[in-house]
């Protein structure tokens, strides 16, 4: 038994170092000019959470949601922010920077040549970017306290929701980057991004949406993930959030495996 | 055996590398010398036929073969956003050094390529020498037994080339297996105790350098250059002079056994070429014979 399993483990160890190394080399290329990059991907949704949430939320009054509880616009907002900040801040490394760094940098050209396989390679990017993804979603988490938009209690378990968020949209903006051709197709991409950002129960509940269109906003990874944070930060009954972290840890899982197969095949020529 | 889609890359060759020596692999562009190396490296799955490095099997044991393998890609491929240092650092870590030994290798490799001044500046704005000599460097950061060298010195000064040229001569003297491409005749024999001439995705010629020469050319080379528009009227009053008679738009090669006693003889057919030239054969005169002097590509 033990020279069966004992092997396996020191195999898995060993890849998950090789993991971290590729984050490391992230760490050591971080240079001043990151951290203002860094800052931005901050802002952007603690803008639109004062601009649309709070200033819209005058406008909009009180919110019932689904499970009985009234919040404030603001506080219906703002969990949605959460996921979509912690989309976009692990979309930005594993897209953009994936992609400069496997088709312009030819980096991993090099790395395969060590023992770092690609999986490794993807698993190593994907946890980079989850420390990028993680940093804005604490500052966030922060500020909501502060705005008191949640418990600090609450905020505490919002935290690994949001970055469970970080590495199932990591993972898939991963896998899509390898089919990326050009930097042209990025445009597209940022319009599909931009589409889940306004429709995926961010801004208004899906509930009011038409039935067909509510169905399909229901299945995409964003409602998917605003659904949960919410439900954690505002406090909603039931168990569909069962159903969020399954089909997130699901995402996850297949972006993994698409991307490592993926450039299995283009960097193992 | 390397096939991409309908073409055939490397065409079965059969050769055995060992340990301790230095083997080249010779060839025009195209002739399947990257191919080769990118199998042997083992980030390139043989299409067929059997290759063994270190006694493994590249495809079920790639890291493991790969941890004892050093790579220098015919294009540099360092990381633009790293220092100088910390290239061979971060790579060192690929391998699972420890970053202690990992700075202690990266100074002491540093100074191997001389290159210990630039450590902390970027890698953009060194010299073509520099890249080079830090690609080899990074090779050698988890203390190969063996390294692969795709063209080292391929668009090089020749003072860069016969510094990388000395420092891969010091590496084969500490036993290390150098595994080596190159289209530079004179590299070959510099640095190679054995070698293969590819061309088409085959093996043309094996051997040593010397032997090769032996096999493939005569002891001297007779250069012969008239002052005629064309060489080629005096091609036909040369026949039967020496083994091989060799006709260019510039000039007129003779292969013979005796260099100055053939200038004599084409003296006493009455000829008078207006620049003569006796030198002895080189690998350059195998690999032109073996692999034609048509440009490929």
């Amino acid at each position: 038994m033990v020279g069966l399993v004992l092997p396996r483990l020191v195999a898995v160890s060993a890849a998950y170092r090789r993991s971290v190394s590729v984050a490391e080399r992230n760490v050591a290329a971080l240079k001043a000019v990151y951290w203002l990059l860094l800052v931005s991907g901050f802002v952007e949704p603690l803008l639109y959470l004062l601009s649309i949430g709070v200033g819209v939320g005058r406008l909009v009054g009180d919110l019932t949601l689904p499970g009985g509880a009234v919040v404030t616009y603001a506080a219906f907002v703002a969990p949605a922010m959460l996921a979509s900040s912690a989309m976009s801040g692990a979309l930005s490394e594993t897209t953009f920077n994936f992609f400069g760094k496997m088709k312009q940098m030819k980096l991993y050209d090099g790395v395969i040549a060590t023992p770092v396989q690609p999986f490794e390679i993807a698993l190593g990017e994907l946890l980079w970017a989850m420390l990028r993804g993680s940093a804005y979603s604490a500052a966030f988490l922060v500020v909501m306290v502060v705005m008191d938009l949640t418990t600090a209690a609450r905020a505490l378990v919002a935290f690994p929701a949001a970055v469970l968020v970080g590495f199932a949209f990591g993972a898939l903006g991963m896998a899509i980057t390898t089919f990326m051709r050009s930097w042209h197709d990025f445009d597209l991409m940022a319009a599909a991004q931009f589409t889940l950002f306004l429709f995926s129960g961010t801004f208004v509940p899906a509930e009011s949406y038409p039935v067909a269109l509510r169905w399909v906003v229901e299945v995409t990874p964003l409602y998917r993930a605003v659904h949960l944070v919410r439900g954690v930060s505002v406090g909603a009954a039931g168990w569909e959030w069962v159903l969020d972290v399954l089909y997130l840890l699901a995402a996850m899982a297949l972006g993994l495996l698409i991307a490592s197969r993926r450039m299995g095949r283009l960097l193992y020529g | 055996m390397k096939r991409f889609g309908d073409f055939t890359a490397v065409d079965g060759i059969d050769v055995e590398v060992r340990a301790g020596e230095a083997f080249g692999f010779l060839g025009p562009n195209g002739a399947g010398k990257s191919s080769t190396m990118r199998m042997i490296g083992c980030t390139s799955p043989p299409s067929g036929g059997e290759l063994r490095i270190l006694g493994m099997d590249p495809v079920r044991d790639g890291p493991a073969i790969r941890a004892r393998l050093g790579v220098c890609p015919q294009l540099d491929n360092l990381d633009p956003d790293l220092t100088v240092q910390e290239n061979l650092t971060t790579y060192a870590r690929y391998f699972g050094i420890s970053r202690r030994v990992a700075r202690a290798r990266a100074a002491e490799l540093l100074d191997f390529v001389q290159l210990t001044e630039r450590a902390d500046s970027k890698v953009e704005p060194l010299s073509g020498g520099m890249k080079r000599r830090l690609t080899i460097a990074r090779a050698l950061v988890n203390e190969p037994e063996i390294v692969l060298l795709d063209e080292p010195t391929t668009g090089l000064d020749p003072q860069a080339r016969h510094l990388v040229w000395e420092r891969l001569f010091r590496l084969r003297q500490q036993g290390v297996t150098l595994v080596l491409t190159t289209h530079y005749m004179d590299e070959a024999e510099q640095l190679c105790d054995r070698l293969v001439v590819m061309d088409g995705g085959r093996i043309v010629a094996e051997g040593s350098p010397r032997a090769l020469i032996d096999r493939h050319s005569t002891r001297e080379v007779v250069e012969l250059r008239f002052a005629a528009e064309s060489q080629e009227a005096f091609a036909g009053k040369l026949d039967g002079l020496g083994e091989r008679v060799e006709v260019l738009p510039d000039r007129i090669l003779l292969y013979v056994p005796d260099g100055d006693a053939a200038v004599t003889e084409v003296g006493e057919r009455g000829l008078h070429p207006a620049n003569v030239l006796v030198r002895r054969s080189g690998l350059e005169d195998v690999f032109l014979h073996l692999t034609g002097r048509t440009l490929v590509d």
